[in-house]
């Protein structure tokens, strides 16, 4: 394991440097804000010629897969007010994002989400049975029925798990990062987190680690204008979120989160540029969140619906894909194949419902293992007395729903 | 009136009700939720004193992320209800300094869980800053939110914190059950100078119960330190907070048809425990269950097992005391293993028939 270590001491000395000084007071108030990189316009036309640089083969699964998510997204929605599953996150008008970037991120990056990047799941090859397995909670959720819906991990596709105190991801990924740094790994730790999560404290704190200990991370920020409710402009003032970045010493990058060629060759880009600096990278996306919060929110109820409209028509991920695709001859299919795509994974989807609400709920035992790395003898009791009880009640309540039973 | 209506950036829907009547009007209805309970209460206090303001995340234009400080923005403006931007930390830190100063913040939390990164400015610097200011600097704030289970919210959402406030000296720490105890327990803590966590509860929020004459009256403040007699009995004494006191109201009512009369008690206030209405009801029945969402180790129902023990009520027992407590897990999602890891009352039933054996 290489260690940092310096070789000799920095000094503090005073020197004397005449151009550190200026003789009048001249307030710094407002930074020339930075500029979003654009590759495709809204209609699709190519503006960054030499960017068209990603294998057509690419190009298409990633709008195969935009497409996708925007399908399962809608159902799983209505399934929730249908009351199939408790609660739901779409990602509508964001997965160019989220897909763009694992895409060009390497497999073995690890990928620490806040709780929007179905994308990034599923790029990686987490399947819709999953997912919906996990948001009904049944005994072939990976993760033992254990968390609520879009709480997903997965060790295998090297996700950490969805986790709801928001922000604490962020120094997490700086901590990781900083591991990939001194073991000399050729791995990232790339950190999702919103423009509202940017407010929280764990921000300042994981920024400012990452760059000073020369941590392997990348922090992707998704501004999508709003958290919950509150505006951008209620939730800071200054360039967005990307101007604090260069006051950290970061290396930063403002994004038209929209345009799919953009985020693929700004993430590869910086990628190459943390594992060849060894230092952390800032991108952030600019993007619109055209659905809800959560099925637990009601966004006409503090935006207006022709401002939702002009993102959807005017500014909108698959559409631009879309159109460049077209424009370039490079889309192998037509618009019959994309219904079709569509139609099937709706049907997937619908399946996968039917099929995960019919099965089991985990086994009760899973309700005391992994507290800890053994089952220690009060859980044991616990347990035990758990079985009597139920065994006493057994009529109110449905064992035969229970994996395994008793 | 409707000027600064106007100056709102954002119209909101039209469908927004009002169900609950201004204090100022003659009529006040006798019959409403927990959560508008807590409304009617926030109303009162910000219109009684100028100093008192809201603050939290999507507490104002939002409504409330549920919806508690309803129609408070539109009455009272931006500087009074304060939409926050995302850190518990920070919008904390800001009302215990507001509070330092002399106003009178509440603070909202959407949920106590989100609140342990705050945790250092309630305890280091609101609890603990009369006793080490030699009473110069006075930190009058409230810190409410919801506590505990919800529903399908798992581990991150569903902790009970109610054994780590109430461990803390310079806290007073509250739970209310029904509208009365809501809304007059709300009104006593932000009038109360010293710091007060107030731990909700969900699923009470969306609860009807009728508002008593007393707690009507807008100039009315609970007793803080009082718990509240739900049921007398002479048989048996259950103990319990916010959501387990319905559990265990359902549970009495269930044994009253074997005979067994339970006396149930609302503790109301966690600190200062109401350590005498506890002493004479076990004096009086002899027996003790103590019931708690949360998880047994270092809980209430420790500390009121311990109180037992060392106030003299120890030869009144006739059999050990039970507790009944949240399984000793974080919660999970998955729905059946949910209903299992909280009491209900089927539990409490339980307790209650093991203490009568004498059995533990």
């Amino acid at each position: 394991m290489k260690h940092f270590m310096r070789f000799s001491k920095i000094s503090k000395a005073f020197q004397e440097v005449p151009s550190q000084y200026v003789y009048q007071i001249n307030p710094i108030k407002n930074f020339e804000p930075i500029k979003q990189f654009r590759v495709i316009d809204l209609e699709g036309n190519l503006v960054a010629k030499e960017y068209n640089n990603i294998p057509k083969e690419i190009l298409n699964q990633i709008f195969d897969l935009m497409i996708s998510i925007e399908e399962m997204d809608n159902l799983l929605y209505m399934s929730q007010r249908q009351g199939k599953i408790s609660f739901y996150m779409t990602s509508f008008g964001e997965t160019a994002t989220t897909v763009g970037t694992t895409a060009a991120l390497q497999p073995q990056d690890f990928i620490f989400p806040q709780y929007r990047e179905q994308g990034s799941f599923m790029w990686r090859g987490f399947t819709i049975e999953q997912i919906v397995n996990q948001c009904i909670g049944n005994h072939l959720d990976g993760g033992k029925g254990r968390q609520m819906p879009v709480h997903y991990g997965s060790k295998d596709l090297n996700i950490v798990t969805v986790s709801s105190p928001l922000t604490t991801q962020v120094p997490q990924a700086s901590g990781a990062g900083y591991g990939f740094r001194v073991n000399g790994e050729n791995k990232i730790a790339a950190t999702w987190f919103g423009e509202g999560a940017a407010s929280e404290g764990d921000f300042h704190s994981a920024m400012n680690f990452a760059q000073t200990l020369k941590c392997q991370t990348l922090f992707l920020c998704r501004n999508n204008h709003y958290a919950i409710s509150t505006p951008t402009d209620d939730q800071f003032r200054g360039d967005t979120i990307a101007g604090k970045a260069p006051a950290y010493g970061m290396r930063t990058l403002k994004i038209d989160g929209n345009d799919l060629l953009a985020v693929y060759n700004g993430v590869k880009y910086a990628r190459e540029q943390i594992i060849k600096n060894k230092e952390p990278f800032f991108i952030e996306f600019i993007t619109y969140r055209i659905g809800d919060h959560s099925t637990s929110d009601h966004s006409v109820l503090y935006r207006s619906q022709e401002e939702i409209d002009s993102w959807k028509s005017g500014n909108n991920p698959i559409n631009r894909l879309g159109l460049f695709l077209k424009k370039q001859g490079l889309r192998q299919f037509n618009d019959d194949h994309d219904n079709q795509i569509r139609k099937d994974v709706r049907n997937r989807v619908i399946a996968a419902l039917k099929h995960g609400s019919e099965q089991q709920s985990p086994s009760i035992q899973d309700l005391f293992t992994d507290v800890y790395d053994e089952v220690l003898p009060h859980l044991q009791e616990q347990y035990t007395q758990l079985r009597e009880h139920l065994t006493k009640y057994k009529d109110q309540y449905p064992i035969n729903k229970f994996k395994g039973g008793l | 009136m409707y000027k600064h209506l106007l100056k709102l950036r954002y119209a909101y829907h039209p469908s927004i009700k009002f169900t609950h009547v201004h204090p100022s009007t003659q009529y006040t209805p006798i019959k409403m939720t927990v959560r508008e309970a807590i409304n009617l209460a926030m109303d009162e206090e910000l219109a009684h004193d100028p100093n008192v303001f809201l603050l939290g995340e999507e507490v104002g234009q939002y409504q409330g992320a549920y919806k508690v400080s309803k129609g408070l923005f539109q009455k009272y403006g931006g500087d009074r209800v304060i939409d926050t931007p995302i850190t518990e930390a920070g919008f904390t830190g800001i009302a215990v300094g507001a509070a330092l100063y002399g106003l009178k913040p509440i603070v909202e939390f959407m949920t106590w869980n989100f609140a342990m990164q705050a945790i250092d400015h309630i305890i280091n610097s609101a609890a603990k800053a009369h006793y080490m200011s030699a009473g110069d600097q006075k930190a009058s704030i409230v810190f409410r939110g919801i506590n505990g289970a919800t529903a399908y919210v798992a581990a991150q959402h569903s902790q009970c914190f109610a054994s780590w406030y109430s461990n803390v000296p310079g806290l007073v720490v509250l739970s209310p059950y029904d509208c009365d105890d809501a809304k007059s327990l709300l009104k006593a803590a932000v009038r109360n100078p010293n710091p007060v966590v107030f731990l909700e509860n969900e699923i009470l929020y969306s609860e009807s119960f009728e508002l008593s004459a007393e707690a009507r009256d807008p100039n009315y403040l609970a007793p803080i330190g009082k718990a509240k007699i739900m049921r007398p009995g002479d048989h048996v004494t259950i103990v319990a907070f916010s959501k387990m006191v319905q559990y265990s109201l359902k549970a009495a009512e269930q044994l009253s048809n074997e005979g067994i009369n339970c006396e149930v008690v609302n503790l109301r206030s966690l600190r200062p425990l109401d350590r005498e209405t506890i002493l004479e009801s076990v004096k009086k029945t002899g027996r003790l269950v103590c019931v708690e969402e949360g998880w047994p180790q270092s809980g209430i129902s420790a500390e009121i097992t311990a109180l037992i023990m060392e106030a003299g009520a120890f030869k009144y027992l006739d059999a050990p005391i039970q507790r009944v407590t949240g399984v000793e897990i974080p919660t999970p999602y998955a729905f059946n293993l949910e209903a299992m890891a909280f009491p209900k009352t089927e539990q409490i039933v339980d307790a209650v028939q093991n203490v009568l054996k004498g059995v533990r």
